[in-house]
């Protein structure tokens, strides 16, 4: 058994949006390396409640990294210093005895705090719900084999599609932009044949979306790649400038309605 | 389902026109940057006749104002114009959104990716902003300059770069004119959509090679001058 | 209490179609004059929710999480049945029908798990269709591989991620939706209680997470695809979130809770650290089609680092004992195997209770990029926790807590005891039996979402008139939303001094202990001792900081416990009254000499289901008769 840390954490403490916030510090003691970093807040967290005072809180829910629930900056880095490892599988042995250690939640103006670490991040729901998907009711869709995919395009697919939502890329994006959460998305579904009928109006209105959350835009620093805990790549917001622009070269208005008959 | 039902959150019937948007202005950003880039080029290039002695270059300024019966030169100032225009456009307005996009900032932001010239692009920026005013004003105009002659440019680069002050804030603006390019070079392949893993290394170094080219040349000159190469 | 099951007649194969033909309609126009609440958005609540509004009904759907997105269907790895035989191995939807109905050891109802195998097909045409880009060959086709249980290879799978991409696409759907204006999404609301009105449902209540404001909402029917219960062992591979409050809710308010005992443990999951572990991560089953589970044949060996184990002294125990299906042996034999290896102290790693899954032949045999494409970001995830890179050193793996096949009573049209509410996923109990087979929850669940419920509530709605629906300011929902608030009151006025979590990790102890992998009468007896006596320090000596009318991560984890501390309880009853070994329900009194489950179907080839009876009151075991007509009932040999 390796040895037991002990730590101190500054932690941003914020009653809800309209409340201002400050950052108070609490010591971690006995601190098993084997512990994941939201197990050691729990132990913290239990200190405080039979204290009587309040937890701190966070957003956390699978614990195994796959439902971009949890999310705090650690010490400047969105999940913490190890990459491609969300804040629930980040484990104190990549800390060291007597550290100090800040959290911060999300910083974003489209991500308002809504307690301490937590946030609010249904802007990213708002801008799947614009046109991050394929429009297929249940029932209508023919024999899965037959449109045959080539091996490469459904490997890009997934690749973009392993993107967790969980805001690390908008959290270490120094101007807060979401472009590698929505490229990821337009780039799963733009690189399979059945996401080709809507693949320019989704780019235009997922784009249209995130511009009314007031997300920044991307200036090509790569902290969100860096940041992203799936190794979602940079690359996808290439892709979808490419797309964008064809899509506002050949735009052309909707006709409603007309036809005879 | 109706197209009309479709739009109800779609780009479409928000009005959210090309220019409006946030990917727009960077393609604008990164369009009007290719042409100040190629101009920062050529200019370049035309330049090194300055090492040719008085002759050639004075026979390349006459050749530049009197391409297309004159016309020529009115024609890439209304180019250069423009591109400035929205470049600065685009650039100040996307500027103000980012920094809205995050009004608290964090006690201890790391840096991972990012480099000090993408950090310093508005900066950067701005120096050239103020740097392009300046120089016009010395070599092309002449106000700012001691001695201007408007029938002699080869003398008029020499007396100027003899001026330390003005050679020193020409250098400083070429430096920051290489983080800017280094950075905006790269960056604009990106914003137009030209990346691809296999040619990942081809922009970079694309990038770096094309800085180091157009700022060592474009910085050799006031030294030239000031250590009596050229004279 | 009756259980009308509504098994539509005739042969096995027609039942569905004949059913769906019988149903009653409603007419397009008059869909959107039905309002459905559908709580959770899983793959069941989110694929309900969409299908519904895409039909035309009015929808709202609820979940805890921030997000659709996060439901935790997304966590499971492995893969998704279907019956499609892409392969030409010799599948087919009676084939799917058989494995299934034989892995749940002859305790599920033959008519929905027909029905499950039929529309398992056209679940795969759908998720392609969204855009689910389940892995392929160079052809361009899919490929699928194995999975525990079967011997054909009809699991289709997106890396380790497949739950991800088919909630993924559940989600998109519903959110599609939502943009249109089809769906009301309340994300961040827990529900807390459900409206009955002279015994139908008619709407819930839920508590805003962020703002604490209790509010009702009335609707025509409401649809409960909430999950399941496993984190009544406090250890387990579900979420931190995960919870029984909106079925035991609906128990108390009279929904039959079918089968509680009968909760699957996962064989292979990373192993507890310490008394700090908050969960446990599950390692997909799939790593079983190229892994090898071994333990030292003797305990001297244990200490010692696996490398240094020479091949003579290692127990292959799946191979040796079920030699044709290996280590792909069902869930609830893997399981108990590993126990039993530990039990005899031949357990590996600091507690002892391990055992090694080896990949060394495979990496040998196929290399290791091969096993890295198949497997690489289970073994990254494996690193991640561990500190140990399974490339090198094999994996340590041990059973946990994972599934529950158990749930509310449902009948063929996934309807519960109470009109008008309906069971789907992993909520009910109805396809699994007693134990469930890898990548049918998935199945499960989708087949529940997009292809049962679409059908049989048009079927309950069509006999309600259209606007009838009562109104929020109903006597009987401002008494339910009393209730609620009354429960959160009496949270807060304990005032004592422990946390919720130590009352969850005491629950878990005991459930973990006398009712997790092998259960007897006296342990059962002795966890329905000592499970109210935690009951009861809870109510005395809880202790919630904070009010209701804020972010309160105390009081929704309190609530939730408060819960588990009762159902935990009938869970255990109904293992009491379960006086038989069959699938993942063991009851050591009934095995053969060789350890094996001894069913009794003479006794027991029904379906428990418990109806309330109020607070202090035991509740009641009635039973629904299985009948197997299409198969006959055989003994499970995976030798």
């Amino acid at each position: 058994m390796s040895k037991h840390l002990n730590l101190t954490l500054h932690v941003w403490r914020q009653k809800n949006t309209n409340c201002d916030g400050k950052f108070v510090e609490y010591p971690a003691e006995n601190v098993s390396p084997d512990m994941s970093f939201l197990e050691m807040l729990d132990v913290v967290n239990e200190g405080l409640i039979r204290k009587g005072e309040d937890p701190i809180t966070f957003d956390h829910d699978c614990r195994e990294g796959i439902c971009g629930t949890c999310s705090m900056v650690i010490n400047g880095r969105p999940h913490g210093p190890k990459e491609r490892t969300t804040t629930c599988q980040l484990h104190m042995r990549s800390f060291q005895d007597g550290e100090s250690i800040t959290l911060e939640p999300w910083r974003a103006e489209a991500f308002p705090v809504l307690r301490d670490l937590m946030v609010d991040r249904t802007a990213f729901d708002r801008i799947i719900a614009a046109g991050g998907f394929i429009s297929v009711p249940t029932g209508s869709p023919q024999d899965a084999n037959a449109l045959p995919i080539p091996k490469v395009n459904a490997e890009l697919a997934m690749d973009a599609a392993a993107c967790i939502g969980c805001g690390a890329c908008v959290a270490a994006c120094p101007n807060a932009s979401a472009m590698l959460f929505v490229s990821a998305k337009i780039n799963h579904l733009g690189q399979l044949p059945q996401g080709q009928p809507e693949r320019y109006s989704r780019v235009r209105d997922m784009i249209a979306q995130m511009d009314a959350e007031e997300f920044g835009t991307c200036t090509n620093h790569g902290e969100c790649e860096i940041a992203c805990p799936k190794g979602i790549k940079m690359e996808n917001i290439a892709r979808m400038n490419r797309d964008f622009l064809k899509a506002s070269i050949t735009y052309r208005p909707a006709v409603v309605g007309g036809g005879a008959g | 389902m109706s197209v009309a039902e479709q739009s109800i959150a779609g780009a479409e019937a928000r009005g959210h026109g090309f220019l409006a948007s946030s990917v727009g202005r960077k393609i604008v950003m990164a369009a009007s940057g290719i042409v100040l880039f190629g101009f920062v080029t050529v200019h370049m290039i035309g330049n090194t006749q300055a090492y040719m002695g008085a002759e050639a270059f004075n026979g390349y300024a006459k050749f530049l104002h009197s391409m297309l019966h004159g016309g020529g030169i009115w024609i890439f100032r209304a180019v250069l114009l423009l591109a400035t225009g929205l470049h600065v456009w685009s650039a100040t307005t996307l500027t103000l959104d980012n920094l809205a996009a995050r009004p608290v900032g964090y006690r201890a932001q790391q840096n991972v990716a990012s480099t000090w010239a993408s950090r310093t692009m508005r900066w950067s920026g701005v120096i050239l902003a103020a740097f392009i005013v300046f120089h016009l004003m010395h070599l092309t105009t002449g106000q700012a300059h001691p001695a201007f002659d408007h029938a002699n440019p080869y003398a008029n680069f020499v007396s100027g770069f003899k001026v330390p002050a003005a050679a020193a804030f020409y250098i400083v603006a070429q430096l920051c004119l290489g983080l800017h390019m280094w950075h905006g070079v790269w960056s604009f392949t990106q914003t137009l959509g030209l990346s691809h893993p296999r040619y990942e290394s081809l922009r970079r170094n694309f990038a770096t090679g094309l800085t180091l080219l157009v700022v060592g040349v474009n910085i050799s000159y006031p030294v030239a001058v000031i250590t009596g190469f050229i004279h | 209490m009756e259980l009308k099951s509504q098994i539509p007649d005739g042969p096995i194969e027609k039942k569905w179609d004949k059913h769906k033909f019988d149903l009653k309609l409603v007419n397009p126009a008059n869909k959107r004059k039905y309002k459905v609440i559908v709580v959770g958005s899983g793959l069941a609540g989110g694929a309900a929710a969409a299908s519904l509004a895409e039909l035309g009904y009015e929808v709202e759907c609820y979940c805890y999480q921030d997000s659709p997105r996060r439901a935790h269907s997304i966590a499971a790895q492995g893969g998704i049945n279907g019956a499609k035989n892409y392969h030409g191995d010799g599948d087919s939807v009676r084939r799917l029908f058989y494995d299934t109905v034989k892995g749940g050891d002859f305790r599920a109802r033959e008519a929905n798990v027909h029905r499950l195998a039929e529309v398992s097909n056209n679940i795969i045409d759908q998720c392609v269709g969204q855009g689910v880009p389940f892995a392929r060959e160079y052809g361009g086709l899919l490929d699928n591989r194995s999975f525990g249980g079967a011997q054909v290879s009809r699991t289709f799978y997106a890396r380790g991620q497949t739950g991800q991409q088919l909630l993924l696409g559940a989600y998109q759907a519903l959110e599609r939706q939502i943009g249109l204006g089809a769906v009301k999404m309340f994300s961040r609301h827990e529900m807390l209680e459900v409206i009955v009105v002279d015994g139908v449902a008619k709407g819930i209540v839920t508590r805003n997470m962020v703002t604490g404001k209790i509010e009702s909402h009335v609707a025509d029917a409401v649809c409960l695809a909430t999950g399941g219960y496993g984190n009544v062992f406090y250890l387990s591979t579900n979420a931190k979130g995960c919870n029984g409050t909106a079925i035991w809710r609906a128990y108390k308010k009279g929904a039959a809770f079918a089968n509680p005992c009968f909760t699957q443990i996962h064989p292979t999951c990373i192993p507890v650290t310490g008394d700090h572990q908050s969960k446990l991560t599950l390692m997909s089953e799939s790593l079983r089609n190229d892994g090898r589970i071994w333990v030292p044949k003797r305990k001297e060996d244990c200490g010692k680092p696996a490398s240094q184990i020479p091949e003579d002294d290692r127990d292959y125990y799946l191979e040796r004992k079920y030699p044709s299906f290996g280590n792909l042996a069902p869930r609830d034999i893997s399981s108990r195997a590993a126990k039993q290896a530990c039990d005899e102290g031949r357990g590996i790693g600091a507690t002892g209770r391990g055992v090694y899954l080896d990949f060394d032949d495979s990496i040998k045999r196929l290399g290791q990029p091969k096993i890295e494409e198949r497997y690489g970001n289970l073994f990254e995830m494996y690193e991640r926790i561990t500190d140990e890179n399974p490339y090198k050193t094999p994996m340590r793996i041990y059973p946990a807590s994972h599934y529950t096949m158990g749930g509310l009573w449902v009948d063929y049209n996934l309807q519960s005891t109470i009109p008008g509410l309906f069971v789907l996923g992993e909520a009910n109990f109805s396809d699994h039996g007693a134990n469930r087979l890898g990548a049918s929850a998935l199945m499960q669940g989708l087949a529940d979402g997009y292809f049962v419920i679409p059908y049989t509530i048009g079927g309950y709605l069509a006999g309600i008139k259209p606007g009838s629906r009562i109104k929020l300011d109903d006597p009987a929902v401002k008494a339910t939303e009393q209730t609620v608030t009354d429960q959160i009151g009496r949270l807060f006025a304990i005032k004592g001094k422990q946390t919720p979590d130590h009352f969850h990790r005491e629950l878990g102890k005991v459930m973990w202990e006398y009712s997790g992998m092998g259960r007897n009468e006296a342990g059962l007896k002795k966890a329905l001792e000592l499970i109210p006596q935690i009951r009861e320090e809870f109510w005395n000596n809880l202790c919630i900081p904070g009010t209701g009318e804020e972010v309160n991560q105390s009081l929704e984890m309190a609530g939730r416990v408060a819960d588990f501390l009762e159902l935990g309880e009938l869970l255990c009853l109904d293992a009491l009254n379960r006086r038989e070994s069959c699938g993942a329900h063991f009851r050591e009194e009934w095995q053969t000499g060789e350890g094996e489950a001894m069913r009794d179907d003479e006794s027991f080839c029904h379906v428990a289901a418990w109806e309330y009876q109020g607070e202090g009151n035991a509740p009641v075991r009635h039973t629904e008769q299985l009948a197997f007509e299409s198969l006959h009932l055989a003994t499970r040999n995976y030798k």
